[in-house]
C-alpha cells in the first residue's frame, strides 16, 4: 500500500513540476519581447554555449561516425551493399542520430551548467541582488540563456553531423579506398530537404528544452548548496526525458507530412 | 528626530509560510537620517521583513510605504525606480561572481538611465564608490580574489553607486572577524554622515547595535516586542529583552 502511495506522490510531484515548467515557459514568452533586449548578454551566452561545446560535439560526432560505419560495414558487405553506406550514414545521422546525440551531450554540458550557475546565484542571493538593483533577473539570466541554447543547438547539430559524416568517410576511405568527392557526392545524392528541414526544426525545440529546463531548475533552486547539485542533476535527467518525448513527437509529425 | 520626515512606514505587516507565521502584525517607521537597528533571534522574521520592504517577498497583509509610495500598489517599473533610492547590503555580499569588481559596480549604473542618463564613462563613478570603501585597487579583481571583509565593502560600494537615500543592511558584520567588523561599522557611519542616508540595520551583533543605532526594535515572534534607544533597552528588567544583550 505504501509503495502505491509513494508512486502516486511521485506522479503528483511530476505533474506539479510540469505545471510549474509550463508557467515558467509562459513567463519566458511574455518577457522575450520586452525591453531591454539584453543582446550583449545574449551574444555572450551564445559564445559560451556554442564555442565551448564545439570540441565535445566534434569529438563525439567523429567517434559516432567512425563507429557507426565500422559496425554497419560487415552487414552491408554480406549483402553486397557497401556502396549504400554513404546514403545510410548520412540519412541516419542527419535525420536522427546527429540531433539527438548532440542534444543529449548539450543537456549534460549546457543544461547542467545553467542549472548549477543559476542555482548557485539563487542560493548566494545574487538573483535577489539583481532584482533589488532594478534589473529584471528573469530577462537578463533566463531569457538570454534560453534564446542562446535555442539558436546555438541547430548550429552545433549541423557541425556534429558534418564531423560524424567525415568520420564515416575516413573508414570508407581506409577500408574501401573511396575518395572524398565520391563519398560526399553519394551523401548529397541521398539527402533531400525533407531530411534536413525537420531535423533542423527539431533541433530548435531541443535547444529550447535544454535552456528552459536548465533555467527552470536553477532559477527555482532551494535547499542551499545541496540544492545546487540537485538542480544541476535534475536538469539533465528532466531534459533528457523531455528530449526523447520531443523527438517522438517530431518523428510522428514528420511522418504525417511524408505520408501527405 | 521627531520633526524629521518619515521615509519608511510599515503597518500591521503579516507574512506566513504555510502554518509558520513569521510576521504577526509588525509595525515600524524610519525617519530621515536615522539608523534603526532591528534585533531578533534567528527565524524571528527580520530578513523576511526586510525582503518584504524591498519587494522581494509579498506580504500577506499590511502596508509598506517607502518615501511616500505604497509598494504593493506600484507597477514593476515604478518599483524598480524606487529601488534605486533604496540600497540593500546582503548578508553574503551577493557579488556577481562572473563579473569583475568594476563590472559589479557598473551593472546597476548602466541600467538606470532614467536616474543618471546614459553614462559613457563610468570610471569616475566606479572609482569614487570604491574609494569610499577604501578598495580602489581591487577594481579589476574577481570577487573570488577578495576576502570576506573586502567583499562586504565592495558590496557596499555597489549599493552606494546608485546614491540611495535609504540603505538596508542585512547582518552587515556577521561572519567577519572583530577588526573587520569594526571597519565595516566605521564605514557605515562615515557613509551615513557623508550622504545623510537613513538606514535599517538587521543584526545579532550587540556591539554593532551599540555603535551605530539611534533607535532599536526587538523583534520577537513576528512583532516589535520592544522599542527604544540602546541605553533604554539594555537597562530594561524584562528577561526577554535582557536575553538579547547577554
Amino acid at each position: 500500500m505504501n509503495t502505491i502511495f509513494k508512486i502516486i506522490e511521485l506522479f503528483k510531484a511530476f505533474l506539479l513540476d510540469i505545471g510549474e515548467l509550463s508557467q515558467f515557459a509562459g513567463r519566458f514568452f511574455k518577457e522575450v519581447f520586452k525591453r531591454p533586449s539584453e543582446y550583449r548578454e545574449l551574444l555572450r551566452q551564445c559564445f559560451n554555449m556554442g564555442n565551448r561545446s564545439l570540441l565535445l560535439v566534434g569529438v563525439t560526432g567523429f567517434i559516432i561516425g567512425l563507429v557507426f560505419d565500422l559496425q554497419s560495414r560487415p552487414t552491408l558487405q554480406e549483402f553486397g551493399a557497401v556502396s549504400w553506406m554513404p546514403s545510410m550514414v548520412s540519412i541516419s545521422i542527419i535525420r536522427e542520430i546527429g540531433p539527438i546525440i548532440t542534444a543529449l551531450i548539450c543537456a549534460g554540458r549546457i543544461g547542467s551548467g545553467i542549472g548549477a550557475e543559476l542555482g548557485s546565484m539563487r542560493v548566494t542571493e545574487q538573483i535577489d541582488a539583481m532584482e533589488v538593483s532594478g534589473t529584471n533577473p528573469f530577462k537578463y539570466l533566463v531569457v538570454t540563456r534560453i534564446l542562446a541554447t535555442t539558436f546555438m543547438l541547430p548550429i552545433l547539430v549541423m557541425f556534429g553531423d558534418f564531423i560524424a559524416i567525415y568520420g564515416s568517410f575516413l573508414v570508407e576511405n581506409l577500408k574501401g579506398n573511396v575518395s572524398f568527392l565520391l563519398y560526399y557526392n553519394q551523401v548529397f545524392d541521398a539527402l533531400e530537404f525533407g531530411d534536413l528541414i525537420p531535423a533542423t526544426i527539431k533541433s530548435f525545440f531541443f535547444g529550447f528544452a535544454i535552456g528552459l529546463v536548465g533555467c527552470f531548475k536553477g532559477y527555482n533552486c532551494k535547499k542551499g548548496t545541496a540544492g545546487v547539485g540537485l538542480a544541476a542533476n535534475s536538469a539533465v535527467v528532466f531534459t533528457s526525458m523531455l528530449l526523447f518525448i520531443i523527438d517522438f513527437i517530431a518523428v510522428f509529425v514528420t511522418d504525417i507530412f511524408y505520408d501527405l | 528626530m521627531d520633526n524629521q520626515k518619515t521615509v519608511i512606514e510599515i503597518t500591521d505587516l503579516k507574512k506566513s509560510y504555510g502554518d509558520n507565521h513569521v510576521l504577526n502584525g509588525f509595525n515600524m517607521h524610519l525617519v530621515e537620517g536615522e539608523n534603526l537597528v532591528i534585533m531578533g533571534k534567528s527565524g524571528s522574521g527580520k530578513s523576511v521583513m526586510i525582503k518584504c520592504l524591498i519587494g522581494l517577498e509579498q506580504p500577506d497583509s499590511g502596508s509598506i510605504i517607502v518615501m511616500g509610495k505604497d509598494i504593493s500598489r506600484l507597477k514593476h517599473e515604478e518599483l524598480d525606480e524606487l529601488r534605486t533610492e533604496v540600497g540593500f547590503l546582503f548578508q553574503g555580499s551577493a557579488l556577481y561572481d562572473s563579473m569583475t569588481v568594476r563590472e559589479n559596480l557598473e551593472f546597476p549604473l548602466r541600467r538606470h538611465t532614467k536616474k543618471f542618463g546614459v553614462i559613457k564613462d563610468t570610471t569616475p563613478l566606479v572609482m569614487e564608490a570604491l574609494e569610499n570603501v577604501g578598495l580602489s585597487h581591487t577594481v579589476n579583481l574577481m570577487p573570488e580574489e577578495l576576502s570576506g571583509g573586502m567583499k562586504r565593502r565592495v558590496a557596499l560600494a555597489r549599493t552606494l553607486i546608485l546614491q540611495p537615500k535609504i540603505i538596508l543592511y542585512d547582518e552587515p558584520t556577521t561572519g567577519l572577524d572583530p577588526i573587520t567588523a569594526k571597519e565595516i561599522l566605521l564605514l557605515m557611519e562615515s557613509i551615513q554622515k557623508k550622504y545623510n542616508t537613513s538606514s535599517i540595520i538587521i543584526t545579532h551583533d550587540v556591539d554593532c547595535a551599540r555603535a551605530i543605532s539611534n533607535r532599536m526594535i526587538l523583534l520577537v515572534d513576528g512583532i516589535n516586542y520592544a522599542e527604544g534607544t540602546f541605553e533604554e533597552l539594555i537597562a530594561s528588567n524584562d528577561p526577554k529583552i535582557q536575553a538579547f544583550f547577554k
